[in-house]
């Protein structure tokens, strides 16, 4: 706990922020990149799993 | 490597086991660059702020980096019309983007306390303000024209002509007198910062690289995928 506090120091109110903004950045980008490539992936089995395509 | 990667089926066998080793590589990396930055003194000058500079500079230099991959792989599409190249640049701007804005976000965080405003209109935070509204308007663009060769074009000659922007980004802070700080890291001579910050900072800076690499072939694998789907789609409807 006093690793935390000291980390941010009496700029707290920057710092924390900064971090959060760039993990939720991070979410972001890794939630959104999975989702996609999950969503056309599958998209692409069930369409080649309709049948033979000429 | 990138002749090899430029066959679609290559690419996919590649970035099948290449992007979930990236990822992994860089979650280390910036654990332990983070976890040496925090324990890194404050500094003399700015005091705990120093620490936003762990995740603010990586976060510049990966949206730059982004940049020049865009362009790259617009090149790559405008000149040879390469399909890749077009889903790898498509792939890499949104990422682009997401790295511009954190470090927009991150800086102005930092710049409060140091200099006491959120923002200023010198030559550095506008360039890669500029950057940032780039990689939008590429998405934009893309995103207006319904012909896809075409939006491929469109976007390739709008992404080849933004990259002046990189060495204005680059060497803004010596051609200007400008309230962000001038060059610290790549500069002739060295770097002029500490080894106890330029370590972490530099393990997180690649951490940051690789996370982009793992997400900008995951996202380039996404593109190739919708692409296969759009085309059987069409032949399913013309059967």
């Amino acid at each position: 706990m006093n690793d935390f506090a000291a980390f941010a120091g009496r700029y707290g109110a920057y710092i924390w922020p900064a971090y959060g903004a760039s993990a939720l950045a991070f979410a972001w980008m890794i939630a959104d990149t999975l989702a996609r490539a999950r969503r056309w992936r599958r998209e692409v089995e069930r369409l080649e799993g309709a049948g033979p395509i000429p | 490597m990138i002749a090899a990667l430029a066959n679609p089926h290559r690419f996919m066998a590649f970035s099948r086991w290449a992007a979930p080793a990236l990822g992994a590589l860089a979650a280390g990396l910036i654990v332990v660059g983070l976890a040496m930055g925090a324990r890194a003194p404050p500094d003399y000058q700015q005091g705990e702020t120093v620490r936003i500079m762990f995740i603010h500079v990586p976060a510049a230099w990966t949206a730059m980096l982004a940049y020049g991959c865009l362009g790259g792989a617009s090149f790559f599409s405008l000149i040879f019309r390469h399909a890749l190249a077009d889903a790898a640049a498509k792939a890499a701007a949104p990422l682009g983007a997401a790295f511009t804005l954190m470090a927009l976000v991150t800086g102005s965080l930092w710049g409060r306390p140091m200099w006491g405003t959120w923002w200023v209109w010198d030559a550095r935070l506008t360039s890669v303000l500029v950057l940032f509204l780039l990689f939008v308007g590429y998405l934009a663009l893309r995103a207006s024209i319904e012909d896809e060769a075409k939006a491929a074009r469109a976007g390739a000659i709008l992404a080849l002509i933004g990259l002046i922007n990189l060495p204005i980004i680059k060497f803004s802070v010596e051609w200007w007198n400008t309230l962000h700080q001038g060059e610290s890291i790549f500069r002739a001579g060295g770097p002029t910062l500490a080894a106890v910050y330029l370590i972490p900072l530099a393990i997180v800076g690649a951490g940051y690289s690789a996370a982009f690499g793992a997400l900008w072939m995951t996202r380039t694998r996404a593109e190739v995928w919708r692409r296969r789907a759009a085309n059987l789609a069409m032949r399913a409807a013309l059967r």
